[in-house]
């Protein structure tokens, strides 16, 4: 059924990693196998923050291969060579699991040029790549990958974040969310419900050119905005078209370097509980995790089917 | 078609439709519910009043505590820091005086007969499922699935509720001070619904029986609802309900839109094939 939450700060930068971290934990129950932030920070100037994986985390129910680590080094050198080809510059970079990197690097030219080349690299997927963006996910509980990424301490503006229940894919990082909305800076998805009319919206934005990295249907949500804005519809006018175009029941939330959106399907067939004040807003598939930011007694309420709001930081 | 004896139910106006086929009908007999005790009820004083403080309790914890004081004769129990848990409430088949100082999670109140509940919160889904009687009030709002499958009671919302609300109920009265969200009342069998505010799409979706009313604006109605008129016993009856739900709002009654099934769904199963195609 998968947990889904987020929040956004209106003109101040909080421990908004520890906030999510705490949310989504209290939402473990609607999703045991993975979990996803989506977290929104200060930047590092005009650098850009690049989140990739070379590997896979995988367990029950994947087609992915879980693979020697000593394959991860070599690869992370090619990531490196790809970089400079493109040229871009490194100016930090940490290993933060055997897989898992974040590098800051200094890039003028086109964003889908250079994420094509980091991604020619056997097994490499960019999970976000952003001034402000930092997209982490990997197998286990809230708690189990804020600790693994260090994320209790992260401060920033806004986040969304998933909890997992595997049902159309398998267990691992690639069909866990939040999904970069490839290949524009800070755009990121989350997702609960199912879409039914996936393959069809899947085979029409390939042959646009559109990239998927897994066979998991949210993904399709992050693909389908992406195309939307990279042909200069504006933020909620897409999430607006979603409803149109896609089947299914589903809630989702979407976010920006300073925007936290989130659209309900014409069923309202998924929960999503909405808190709002002047300071914040702090939404989730279930109140529960809301309290844990928010523990006195807030008025909280259900958006309609079919609505659409988004909110500025 | 089979006749139906005019029953004490009847003419209190609670419902009017003659059901026939393979339907087996049994009426509610409000003097067997007034004077309805389980074998294992207890017996609880009012007056006598405890305080239960949920924080640091999961659901399981504030159920069992809830069923240990009815047993020590408490009528009155007030649950503190309740703190959106689920399923907090359920199942109580006794007298009680319930009072919720918060906001519930899913399920909250929910399989219960005979409690009168007071939330000072909000809940959230599937509130009060599958009630069988007694009476519970919500101070905010609610979350979709309001009063699902209730048979009998009094369950209202002073604020807005979300979609499917009264969904496939049977019987009992679901009162909503403010809006409604898409399919309310879907597959209802039973019963009455009251929105005094505007209402989603969908409204009345397969409504098999009972009666809707609206205060407010309709986005549309669902497949075989239809609009009824007004009678005076309908007005009798609202004034009634609205003044025991507390809700302080003025309605003009007689304005409100009066929704019920076309009865074109009605005994579907006996339908023939092509019939059923006609009816959709």
């Amino acid at each position: 059924m998968c947990g889904i939450a987020g929040i956004i700060h209106k003109g101040k930068s909080t421990n908004v990693g520890g906030e999510m971290q705490k949310m989504l934990q209290s939402l473990k129950h609607r999703g045991p196998d993975s979990t996803g932030y989506a977290l929104y920070g200060n930047g590092e100037s005009n650098n850009y923050i690049l989140r990739f994986k070379v590997g896979e985390n995988v367990k029950e129910g994947s087609s992915a291969i879980m693979e020697d680590a000593s394959i991860y080094e070599t690869r992370k050198d090619e990531v490196n060579k790809k970089i400079k080809e493109a040229g871009a510059k490194i100016h930090k970079q940490a290993q933060i699991t055997p897989y898992s990197f974040r590098y800051v690097i200094s890039y003028k030219g086109d964003l889908l040029d250079l994420a094509k080349l980091i991604e020619s690299v056997e097994m490499t997927e960019i999970l976000s790549l952003g001034k402000s963006l930092e997209l982490i996910k990997d197998i286990g509980d809230a708690s189990v990958v804020a600790d693994n990424y260090g994320l209790n301490k992260f401060n920033g503006t806004h986040g969304i974040g998933h909890t997992r229940m595997a049902t159309e894919s398998g267990v691992d990082i690639r069909s866990a969310h939040p999904y970069w909305a490839y290949p524009f800076s800070d755009v990121s998805v989350v997702h609960n419900g199912q879409l039914t009319n996936y393959w069809n919206n899947r085979r029409t934005l390939e042959k646009k050119g559109m990239r998927f990295m897994s066979s998991c249907d949210s993904e399709l949500i992050a693909v389908y905005l992406a195309d939307k804005i990279r042909n200069g519809v504006d933020l909620e006018e897409a999430m607006r078209g979603s409803l149109e175009d896609l089947d299914g029941v589903f809630t989702y939330l979407v976010a920006t370097k300073d925007k936290l959106g989130m659209a309900k399907d014409h069923m309202a067939a998924k929960p999503m509980v909405l808190y709002e004040s002047k300071d914040l807003v702090a939404l989730a598939s279930e109140e529960v995790a809301i309290r844990t930011v928010l523990p006195k007694e807030i008025d909280t309420y259900d958006p309609y089917e079919g609505e659409v709001k988004v909110w500025q930081a | 078609m089979a006749s139906v004896k005019k029953h004490k139910s009847e003419e209190m106006g609670l419902h009017d439709e003659v059901l026939t086929g393979r339907t087996q009908q049994v009426f509610f007999n409000p003097e067997e519910s007034e004077n309805f005790f389980y074998h294992d009820a207890y017996d609880v004083d009012f007056n006598k009043r405890t305080e239960i403080d949920a924080k640091n309790l999961d659901c399981r914890d504030i159920n069992d505590q809830i069923k240990n004081m009815m047993s020590k004769g408490y009528g009155t129990i007030v649950i503190k820091n309740p703190g959106s848990k689920h399923s907090v409430g359920v199942g109580i088949l006794n007298k009680l005086n319930l009072i919720v100082d918060g906001s519930l999670g899913y399920f909250g109140i929910g399989s219960v007969d005979g409690p009168t509940v007071r939330i000072s919160g909000r809940v959230g889904w599937s509130c009060a499922e599958n009630m069988m009687a007694g009476k519970v009030v919500v101070e905010k709002n609610a979350g979709s699935c309001f009063g699902a499958a209730i048979r009998g009671g009094d369950l209202i919302c002073k604020g807005s509720v979300g979609a499917r609300s009264g969904i496939d109920m049977k019987g009992g009265t679901i009162i909503i001070g403010g809006d409604a969200g898409a399919f309310t009342g879907f597959m209802m069998q039973r019963g009455r619904i009251v929105i005094l505010g505007d209402v989603g799409p969908n409204l009345g979706d397969s409504l098999y029986d009972g009666t809707i009313f609206v205060g407010g604006s309709i986005k549309s109605l669902g497949a075989d609802a239809v609009e009824a008129e007004m009678t005076d016993l309908d007005v009798a009856w609202l004034k009634r309900k609205l003044k025991v739900s507390e809700i302080d709002k003025k309605v003009d009654f007689k304005k409100m839109t009066k929704i019920v099934s076309g009865k074109k769904l009605w005994n579907y199963d006996n339908l023939e094939p092509t019939e059923r195609k006609g009816a959709i």
